[in-house]
């Protein structure tokens, strides 16, 4: 537990110096999300039936643009390679990197996500079940995504080939994430979608580190 | 304590070196030397636990190795695992509290003192010279004389004679006092040991 602690504050002071990597993905969020009102029009209802599935795919891009970064700096300098060697379980390490991942990433996409809302005409309801689907949606992105990262460390190209790998892994999120708001928009109670969020974030907060730690497991091999 | 079994190791499909058997007790010292590609990282590095090796094992105390070894060992590579964004002793505190060692400022400060860089305590470590970085990252050896076995990897490269003798000393005191070292070294420093061995590593 404090092995969790103290690497998720280094994760965050080490984020505080180097700002620009935290502003390019929320940048880059709220960039895409807001070009798709202007490109599309003003039509009112359109914008409302296509806000959250906007929202949500800007979200899954952003955190695959922030991905690569996740394990790629340790490994470069040999930081990786101490935390393998060092007492700490591998587990307690690739957690509290991927919780700090989601701190820098997915938490701020979610509280800007209200304000993008605004733009495509969501009323007051919508925009608090987008907010929950986001807050409870993007951790799986982080869990998933770690993995991700893990499996394509040192590969040439990785990039591209991380997206490939982790956007299919993405779509269930995408889907429930975005149907929460699109059906409280139809009245519907939004419930089911996001239970069934919080039962991908369960499992993935099993899989993902898990398959996380046997990559890195080999990448330093 | 530390022990190798027929230990063998490939890297890329080349067989490195086989049949390699030796066994370390308390105070006791090996040098591994070899040619450039010969294996000598690549049996640090399993030493460590880091690379799997093709064939045989490493046991410690008797047991293959594992959590436990973790605690009881100390690995340096030739990556310094220094952190630009972080101070030098920033960079210094997580490296002991990742390897729960006593983190306290004082602690920090006289090991950064023992390697003669305490007066860049405070400096971002992307303003460190290459020399200066190791001897940041070498600064771990002054935090961990309770432990046990040392794995070093080039530890002298890039170091000036003050520094390498500086080193030599802590090296020598870990052996003195009970502790394991391995390491690689193109040079041959000298280090007070009871028992210096060295092992050639041929392709």
């Amino acid at each position: 537990m404090q092995a969790f602690s103290f690497i998720v504050r280094r994760e965050l002071r080490l984020a505080l110096r180097r700002k620009g990597d935290v502003l390019n993905v929320l940048v880059f969020f709220v960039v895409v999300a807001s070009l798709f009102p202007l490109g599309v029009g003003p039509e009112a209802n359109q914008l409302r039936a296509m806000a959250a599935g906007v929202v949500w795919i800007a979200a899954l891009l952003a955190a695959v643009l922030s991905l690569p970064r996740l394990f790629a700096a340790d490994h470069a300098d040999g930081t990786l390679e101490q935390m393998l060697v060092s007492p700490q379980p591998l587990a307690v390490v690739v957690l509290a990197k991927t919780a700090a991942h989601w701190l820098l990433t997915g938490l701020p996409l979610a509280l800007a996500a209200p304000v993008i809302g605004l733009q495509y005409d969501l009323p007051a309801g919508p925009l608090g079940v987008l907010l929950a689907s986001l807050l409870i949606g993007t951790p799986v992105l982080s869990l998933l995504g770690a993995a991700g990262a893990a499996l394509t460390l040192g590969v040439r190209g990785g990039g591209a080939l991380l997206g490939l790998l982790v956007l299919p892994l993405f779509v269930p999120v995408l889907v429930f994430g975005a149907g929460a708001v699109t059906s409280t928009l139809i009245g519907i109670n939004p419930s089911a979608h996001l239970s069934l969020l919080g039962a991908f974030l369960a499992v993935s907060s099993l899989i993902g580190p898990w398959a996380a730690c046997a990559a890195l497991r080999v990448a330093l091999d | 304590m530390l022990e190798t079994t027929a230990l063998a190791c490939e890297r890329g499909g080349l067989r490195l070196f086989s049949d390699l058997d030796f066994a370390l007790e308390p105070g006791d010292l090996l040098r591994v030397r070899g040619a450039n590609g010969s294996g000598k990282t690549t049996l640090l590095r399993t030493l460590a636990g880091l690379t799997r090796p093709a064939a045989g094992e490493v046991r410690w105390r008797g047991n293959a190795i594992g959590d436990e070894y973790r605690r009881e060992m100390l690995f340096l590579g030739h990556a310094a695992a220094v952190k630009d964004e972080l101070t030098v002793s920033e960079n210094l505190e997580f490296a002991a509290r990742i390897s729960c060692l006593d983190a306290s400022a004082s602690n920090i400060r006289d090991a950064l003192e023992d390697l003669g860089i305490a007066r860049l305590g405070d400096l971002p470590a992307r303003y460190l010279s290459q020399g200066q970085r190791k001897r940041a990252a070498l600064a771990r050896l002054a935090l961990s004389p309770g432990v046990a076995l040392w794995l070093l990897d080039e530890p002298f490269a890039a170091l000036d004679d003050e520094a390498i003798l500086r080193v030599s000393e802590l090296c020598a005191a870990h052996l003195a006092a009970g502790g394991m070292l391995v390491l690689t070294s193109h040079q041959d420093i000298p280090i007070a040991a009871v028992d210096a061995r060295a092992i050639e590593l041929r392709g």
